[in-house]
C-alpha cells in the first residue's frame, strides 16, 4: 500500500522516536531517519509540527504525523503486511491504549521529576516511580497471560510504548545503583520481559543501548526533556 | 451483545461524549449516575487508577477515559454510524485534533475560568489561541468528520454548551460568533442533530457543575494559606 518515502524527523536518543522506529522496524519499512535536535526549533521543525514544535514527526510521502502514539498507531494502519503492532480485539486494543497513555502522563513525568529532583526528593520521588512500574507489573500479568509480551506471541503497541523508555530505565541505575528501576526482585516479569527485547528478532535492533546513552548525554550535557512527544 | 452501562453524570461533557456515541450507533445503554464527591464502589472497583468517569461497562468489563471509549464503540459496533475517518492519514489527524482538544483546548479555557486579575488576561488570549485553531481546522467543512458528525465532532461537541457555561461561571467571552464564525456554525449545526440535542443536560447543570468545581478549588487554595 505505501510506497511512497518515509522521513522520520527526531533525534535517535530519544524514546519517543524510539517508539516510531521500533514501528518502523517491526513493518520493515525502508526510512530516512533525519536527525534533528528539538531543542534547536529550526524553520523546518516548525513546517512539519507548527502546532507544538516537537519530535518524532513522521513525514510519509508530504504528510507528516505528529505524536509518538499517533504515528505508531498510523503505521500499524498504513503498512498491513508485516506483523500486526496493535491487538484485533476491541476490548485489548483500549487496553493497550489505555496503559501507553498511562506510561506517557503518570510514568514518564515521574521519571522526568526523579531525574531533576535534588538529592532529598530524589528518593521520595523515586519510591513513586517504583509504585507506578508495579502496577506495570501487573498489568504485564493481566495483558500478557503468561505469554513473553505484553502484545503475546510477538512484540506489539504496549511493548513498543514502554520498551522505548527501557535503555533509560538500564541508564538510571548505571548512574546510580540505588535507583534501580527495572529490579527482578520487585517486578521479575518486567525484567526479563526487558531482557528478551534486546534479543527479539523484530526490535533489537531498534532497542536503545544504554551505553550510547550514556555518551550522547555526556556529549549534551541534560537528558533529553519534554521537547518530544 | 449484553447489557451497556456508562458510570457517570450528565452534566460531565466526557460522559456526554460516549452517549453521543452510543446513541449513535442505536445501542441501548443505562446510566448509573455518579456522585463525584462521593464514589461509589463501582466507579472504585471499574477505575481503580484513575477513579474517574465515564466508565464503559460492556460484558461486565470496564474501559475507562472518554476518547478510547469513543474508538471502542467504533470498533465493536462497527456495521453502523461509523466515526472514526477510514484513511489512516484521516485517523491520524482525528486523533492529533482531540487530544489537542483535550489538552489544550480544554485546558486553558479551565485556567482563563479559574483566574483572577491580570492572569485573567493572559489566560483569555491563550484560550483563544487554541479556539483560532480549531477554526482554522473547520474551514471549508460542514463538520469535522465531513458532511457527518465523527469522532472529532463528539470530542469538540462540549464548546456547544459547557463552554458558555464555563464563560458564564469565569464571567468572560471566548467563543464569540464574530471572531470564530466558522466554529459558532458548526456549534449551531451540531447542536441540533437529535441524536445530539436529547443527550445535552440544562445549561443550569453544567453551570452548577462547574461553578461547584470552582468553589471547590478556591476553598483549596484559600486553606492552604
Amino acid at each position: 500500500m505505501a510506497t511512497s518515502g518515509v522521513k522520520l524527523y527526531g533525534g535517535r536518543p530519544s524514546p519517543y522516536v524510539n517508539r516510531v522506529v521500533m514501528a518502523l522496524e517491526m513493518k520493515s519499512v525502508d526510512y530516512e531517519l533525519v536527525e534533528m535536535n528539538p531543542y534547536e526549533k529550526s524553520e523546518l521543525l516548525i513546517k512539519i509540527n507548527p502546532i507544538h514544535k516537537k519530535i518524532p514527526v513522521l513525514v510519509h510521502g508530504d504528510r507528516p504525523i505528529c505524536e509518538s502514539l499517533i504515528i505508531v498507531q498510523y503505521i500499524d494502519d498504513a503498512w498491513t503486511n508485516g506483523p500486526s503492532i496493535l491487538p484485533t480485539d476491541p476490548y485489548d486494543r483500549a487496553t493497550a491504549r489505555f496503559w501507553a497513555a498511562f506510561i506517557d502522563d503518570n510514568f514518564f513525568p515521574l521519571l522526568r521529576e526523579m531525574r531533576e529532583a535534588e538529592e532529598e526528593a530524589k528518593r521520595l520521588v523515586f519510591e513513586k516511580v517504583l509504585e507506578a512500574f508495579a502496577l506495570l507489573e501487573e498489568a504485564f500479568i493481566t495483558i500478557s497471560k503468561g505469554k513473553a509480551f505484553f502484545g503475546g506471541d510477538t512484540v506489539g503497541y504496549l511493548d513498543i510504548a514502554l520498551g522505548s523508555f527501557v535503555g533509560y530505565l538500564r541508564l538510571s541505575e548505571m548512574l546510580n545503583a540505588n535507583y534501580k528501576i527495572l529490579d527482578e526482585t520487585k517486578t521479575p516479569l518486567l525484567a526479563e520481559w526487558a531482557e528478551r527485547l534486546y534479543s527479539d528478532s523484530l526490535v533489537k535492533d531498534a532497542m536503545l543501548d544504554p551505553q550510547k546513552l550514556l555518551e550522547s548525554l555526556t556529549k549534551f550535557q541534560a537528558m533529553p526533556k519534554t521537547d518530544s512527544n | 451483545m449484553g447489557g451497556v452501562k456508562v458510570l457517570g453524570l450528565n452534566s460531565s461533557f466526557p460522559c456526554v461524549r460516549v452517549l453521543w456515541a452510543l446513541k449513535l450507533k442505536g445501542v441501548n445503554y443505562e446510566i448509573v449516575e455518579e456522585n463525584l464527591l462521593n464514589k461509589s464502589p463501582l466507579l472504585l472497583q471499574m477505575n481503580p487508577i484513575h477513579k474517574k468517569v465515564p466508565v464503559l461497562i460492556h460484558k461486565d468489563k470496564p474501559i475507562v477515559e472518554s476518547l478510547l471509549i469513543l474508538e471502542y464503540i467504533d470498533e465493536v459496533w462497527k456495521t453502523t454510524y461509523p466515526l472514526m475517518p477510514e484513511d489512516p492519514y484521516d485517523c491520524s489527524m482525528a486523533r492529533f485534533w482531540a487530544k489537542f482538544v483535550d489538552e489544550k483546548v480544554v485546558v486553558t479555557a479551565f485556567e482563563a475560568m479559574k483566574s483572577e486579575g491580570e492572569g485573567k488576561e493572559v489566560a483569555i488570549v491563550a484560550a483563544k489561541e487554541t479556539l483560532e485553531l480549531l477554526e482554522k481546522q473547520i474551514e471549508g467543512k460542514k463538520f469535522f468528520g465531513g458532511d457527518e458528525i465523527g469522532y472529532l465532532d463528539l470530542v469538540v461537541g462540549w464548546i456547544c454548551l459547557w463552554l458558555p457555561a464555563i464563560e458564564q461561571v469565569g464571567g468572560m467571552k471566548l467563543l464569540d460568533s464574530s471572531t470564530f464564525p466558522l466554529l459558532y456554525q458548526w456549534t449551531q449545526c451540531f447542536v441540533h442533530i437529535p441524536a445530539i440535542h436529547e443527550c445535552l443536560p440544562p445549561r443550569e447543570k453544567a453551570v452548577d457543575y462547574f461553578q461547584t468545581g470552582l468553589n471547590y478549588l478556591r476553598s483549596l487554595d484559600a486553606s492552604k494559606k
